[in-house]
């Protein structure tokens, strides 16, 4: 088998159109159960701040600190779970097509949301997290790829992390937007053991409030590139006339689902009516940066503006 | 008889308050509801207008700006927003 299987062309147009891929259940219960073992359990309830928890147990894990900006290649023992998970060849062949060869480590964290029992006994509310964007304000073309790893099956009462899929190239300014409680087309993860989620780092989100007895885990993997993002994936199945334009609007049938001008244009259920079709103009944008072709189009969204005749 | 205020806070898809609800917060000064973010997936009303046919008053709305030169295709922040309130009667 292949040690790396790159992603095709629909995949990449969904992952700019949508600002994420999920891949269920790829990581096998062996690395499961070695990394819940490695990230060792808090206790159930405590009346400990919830700071002093989190301390204790990133200092007790077997999951090393690394430092910002090694070598994602060189950031994990070999032999951790962690280092196998990244050696997955849909793993691996999803960072190289997403982010390319050679990429750094940012930082990881491990995200845990306790059981109502915990909050109880510090009496403090138990409740979801505020939407936000990762970081700060980011006005770049390239962009990083964070991997949210669920180790266990999440079911909906354990309030998987929520995200608002196609926000991802909305520049705000990360807990600005925490006053968007929902969002129309939010998704809250539900998954099998194993399951990850590759994000583009501008997607907004936010962890769930945990109804369950029992905690919940999400680690996640923050990976910059190293070189400029151009055609990194399988571009085999990119067909010569990629480029070509299509009859819009009066159409007399439906277009193909996996054509990437028709991933790129397809409209998320919040989009306002006229934003959305800045953001289909962004994501075209994006797919240029990606091509390495400054004339691409899809729908004519771009080359309509950009017509000035000498 | 004091008073306490609601606030419902509709994100809408156009700037008109009958177009229809992209996102949506909501604050209960009252105590009696907790809200928080992920808690519906569905709104709580379809358009601004149907709240106003249900009895929030409409207390703010989102200004329309030009757009600033340089920025016209940057998107950010959900641009149709409007607050509504109500005011309810509670003991104390």
């Amino acid at each position: 088998m292949a040690d790396r299987v790159l992603l095709k062309t629909p995949d990449m147009a969904r992952f700019v159109a949508h600002g994420y891929l999920r891949m269920d259940g790829v990581v096998p219960a062996e690395i499961n159960e070695q990394f819940l073992t490695d990230v060792g359990r808090p206790p159930a309830a405590s009346t400990e701040k919830l700071l002093k928890t989190y301390g204790k147990l990133l200092a007790a894990s077997a999951i090393p600190a690394i430092a910002a900006g090694t070598p994602l290649a060189k950031a994990y023992p070999a032999e951790s779970a962690i280092a196998k998970l990244l050696a997955l060849p849909v793993v691996r062949g999803a960072i190289e097509s997403l982010v390319g060869p050679n990429a750094v480590f940012d930082h990881h964290f491990l995200h845990i949301t306790f059981p109502p029992a915990f909050y109880e006994a510090l009496g403090v509310p138990n409740v979801s997290q505020h939407t936000h964007q990762d970081s700060t304000i980011d006005t770049r073309r390239a962009f990083d790829l964070q991997i949210m790893y669920f180790p266990h099956e999440v079911t909906r009462e354990m309030g998987g992390t929520r995200f608002v899929p196609g926000t991802h190239l909305r520049i705000v300014s990360e807990a600005a937007i925490g006053r968007y409680q929902n969002v129309r087309g939010q998704q809250h993860v539900v998954c099998p053991a194993g399951t990850l989620l590759f994000l583009h780092h501008g997607m907004w989100h936010g962890g769930g409030v945990n109804r369950s007895d029992h905690l919940r885990y999400m680690f996640k993997i923050r990976i910059c590139p190293t070189v400029k993002q151009v055609r990194l994936w399988d571009t085999s199945d990119l067909d010569n006339d990629h480029f070509a334009q299509r009859p819009i609007f009066f159409v007399k049938e439906a277009p193909d689902p996996e054509h990437a001008h028709t991933l790129l244009t397809s409209p998320e259920p919040w989009f306002e009516a006229d934003t959305g079709r800045l953001e289909y103009i962004n994501r075209i944008r994006l797919w240029r940066h990606l091509l390495g072709d400054r004339h691409f189009d899809a729908d004519y969204w771009l080359t309509r503006i950009e017509n000035e005749p000498a | 008889m004091a008073k306490r205020q609601k606030v419902l806070v509709l994100y809408l898809a156009d700037s008109a308050l009958d177009s229809g609800v992209v996102a949506w917060s909501q604050y209960d000064g009252t105590g009696i509801t907790d809200h928080m973010a992920g808690d519906a997936d569905e709104p709580p009303y379809r358009t601004g207008l149907a709240a106003l046919r249900d009895g929030w008053r409409l207390i703010q709305a989102s200004q329309l700006q030009p757009h600033a030169p340089g920025t016209e295709f940057t998107t950010s922040y959900l641009k149709y927003e409007f607050f509504f309130e109500q005011l309810v009667d509670v003991d104390g």
